[in-house]
Formats: structure tokens, C-alpha cells, sequence
């Protein structure tokens, strides 16, 4: 392998640990935006979402009982998806697609 | 930042989603042809390192925590059109499958976060890069302040999508959102600096246009 494929390989692996291992471990403090809201009373207007299908709502898989576990599955789908949806993207738009 | 349905009004919603659309309509069309096989890889991963690291929370003061947002670095990585399309894609992605941030409000999001954030920060960061002398120093200066500002400028719209939708008034809405991701800002900044600085050592080619490269003999070569 040469450098360049190792080193996007590398970077997608570490991605993939960080949502694996360490997200499960991020603060559940509410961000900056849910903060304002809550502080300055408007975050009721926000509970309900118009969008009814997520697959991973608020970042868990529910279907494993320990949590670390639904964290880790959501944030691993989860990068390797927005990883392949790029790439696609980037695939689609590519010279070589534009010249066929 | 990431607004959920039900915090802006549907006219704001609605001029922030044609704005958005006409944005990416224009980084489709600057961008079409444009990625060569190096770069569509690039693109992909750059998406899962941001989705991953947009992830990981940290606790600022006040019971608050920030996160990540990632495209200022997309932009200098792969250009302020690719970046907005990574971004879009993350975004996408976040408000389809986990529920972060609305389905009404993505061109909001798109707005704030890809478009003020990824192309207002790279065009703060293209004019401080331009102020200052060329050295690896300059490119972490900018990149670092560009970074803060990008976070800032993507508060500062977002308040005002929330006044200009009646959810909060701009003068109570506006210092609140700038006051904590201004301390945001400082972890965004902290984080594109030591990612640019990992890409400049595995990979500085990809850097090139604005860190001297040293070549396999030793030699400097610059890219214009």
C-alpha cells in the first residue's frame, strides 16, 4: 500500500475509534444552543421533530442493554455512513465520471 | 448549534433553505469534474473524521458542553465547494438518521454551519493568511482564529434565525449565543489546529498550498 492509501485508511480507522470508543464517553451536557433555550425559555418549542424515521434518535442504537454499547453502534454507523455518502458523493462528481 | 424543528418560523426556514439550496447548487456546480481519484477518498473520509469528532461533547463552563464543528477544516482541506458538500452531507445525515437537528430547520442548519462557518471561515481565513508573513506560524494563526471566528459567525446566525422567528428578542438571544460559543470557538480552534498539524506531518502534500513542502531530497518546493 502506498502512503496516501495508508494514511486515508489510518484516518478513517482512527474516526471510527473515536466514535467507537470515546463518544460513548462525551459530556451529556446540553450544548450551546439547548443552554440558551433552556435559560431563556423556549426550549419546549423544540421537542417535537417533524422528521418520524431516525434510525439512531439522539445518537443510541436501543436495542443493546448496556448503553455504551447503543452509543458506540450509533456513532460507528454513523461515521462509516457519513464516510460513504461523501464518498459517493465525491465519486459522482469526479473527472472521470463527468467524461463517461 | 444544530436547531430542531419548532425554534424558527416558517418564512425563516424557508428564505434559509433557498439560500442554502442556491449555496450548494453552486458548490455542485463549481465542483463538478473537479474531484480527481486522490480526492474523492479524501472527501469521504474527511466526512467520518468530522461526523466522529461532532461527536465527542466537551464540558465548557456553566452545565454547557460544545462540540466539534469541522468545516472550516473541511474547506482548507478540500476547498471551501468540497468542504460545503461534506459539511451538507454530515448534516444530512445527523437531522435523517439521529434525529440532531430538524428536518424544517436543515437549511437553517445548512446555512449556519456549512455555508457562514465553512465559507465565512475560510474567506476570514484566505484575508488573515493574506495579512500576515508566509510561514507554517501565519498558516496556524489564521487557521486557529479563522476556526474561532467560523464557530462565532455560526452563533451570530443562528440568533439571529431565532429573533427574526419571534422565539427569543435578538438582544437577550444574541449575547447568550455569542457568549458560549465564543468559548466554544477556543476547543474549534484547538482541534483544526492539531488535525492541519497531523495532516502537515503524514500527509504535507496535501497542504501544499500553504505550508512548504519539503521534498524527498531535502529541497523546499513551494506551490503558488
Amino acid at each position: 500500500m502506498n502512503r496516501p492509501k495508508i494514511f486515508l485508511w489510518s484516518a478513517l480507522f482512527f474516526s471510527l475509534a473515536v466514535a467507537v470508543f470515546i463518544s460513548p464517553f462525551a459530556s451529556s451536557r446540553p450544548d450551546g444552543l439547548e443552554k440558551v433555550a433552556e435559560t431563556h425559555g423556549f426550549s419546549e418549542k423544540g421537542e417535537t421533530a417533524a422528521w418520524r424515521f431516525p434510525v439512531f434518535p439522539d445518537y443510541e442504537w436501543k436495542s443493546a442493554r448496556n448503553p455504551f454499547v447503543n452509543a458506540a453502534v450509533a456513532g460507528g454507523s454513523g461515521t462509516l455512513l457519513a464516510g460513504l455518502a461523501a464518498w459517493i458523493l465525491g465519486k459522482l462528481l469526479s473527472k472521470r465520471n463527468r467524461a463517461r | 448549534m444544530h436547531i430542531p424543528d419548532g425554534f424558527l418560523s416558517g418564512p425563516v426556514n424557508l428564505a434559509a433553505f433557498a439560500v442554502s439550496a442556491a449555496a450548494v447548487g453552486l458548490a455542485v456546480k463549481k465542483t463538478n469534474g473537479d474531484p480527481n481519484e486522490k480526492e474523492v477518498p479524501l472527501m469521504g473520509v474527511c466526512a467520518a473524521f468530522i461526523f466522529a469528532a461532532q461527536m465527542l461533547n466537551f464540558p465548557i463552563a456553566g452545565g454547557t458542553s460544545g462540540h466539534f464543528l469541522g468545516a472550516l477544516f473541511a474547506a482548507i482541506l478540500l476547498g471551501p465547494w468540497a468542504g460545503i458538500l461534506v459539511m451538507v452531507t454530515v448534516l444530512a445525515i445527523q437531522c435523517l438518521i439521529f434525529s440532531d437537528g430538524g428536518l424544517t430547520a436543515v437549511g437553517s442548519n445548512v446555512l449556519n454551519m456549512g455555508i457562514v462557518g465553512g465559507f465565512g471561515g475560510f474567506w476570514a481565513f484566505r484575508f488573515l493568511l493574506g495579512l500576515l508573513p508566509r510561514s507554517p506560524k501565519s498558516f496556524y494563526a489564521a487557521s486557529g482564529l479563522a476556526a474561532w471566528l467560523s464557530v462565532t459567525a455560526a452563533s451570530v446566525a443562528c440568533a439571529l434565525e431565532l429573533a427574526w422567528s419571534g422565539t427569543s428578542p435578538l438582544r437577550i438571544v444574541l449575547p447568550a449565543m455569542i457568549g458560549v460559543h465564543a468559548v466554544i470557538g477556543v476547543g474549534e480552534a484547538v482541534i483544526t489546529c492539531c488535525a492541519l498539524s497531523a495532516i502537515s506531518k503524514l500527509r504535507p502534500d496535501l497542504l501544499s498550498a500553504y505550508l512548504p513542502v519539503r521534498g524527498e531530497s531535502g529541497a523546499i518546493h513551494e506551490q503558488a
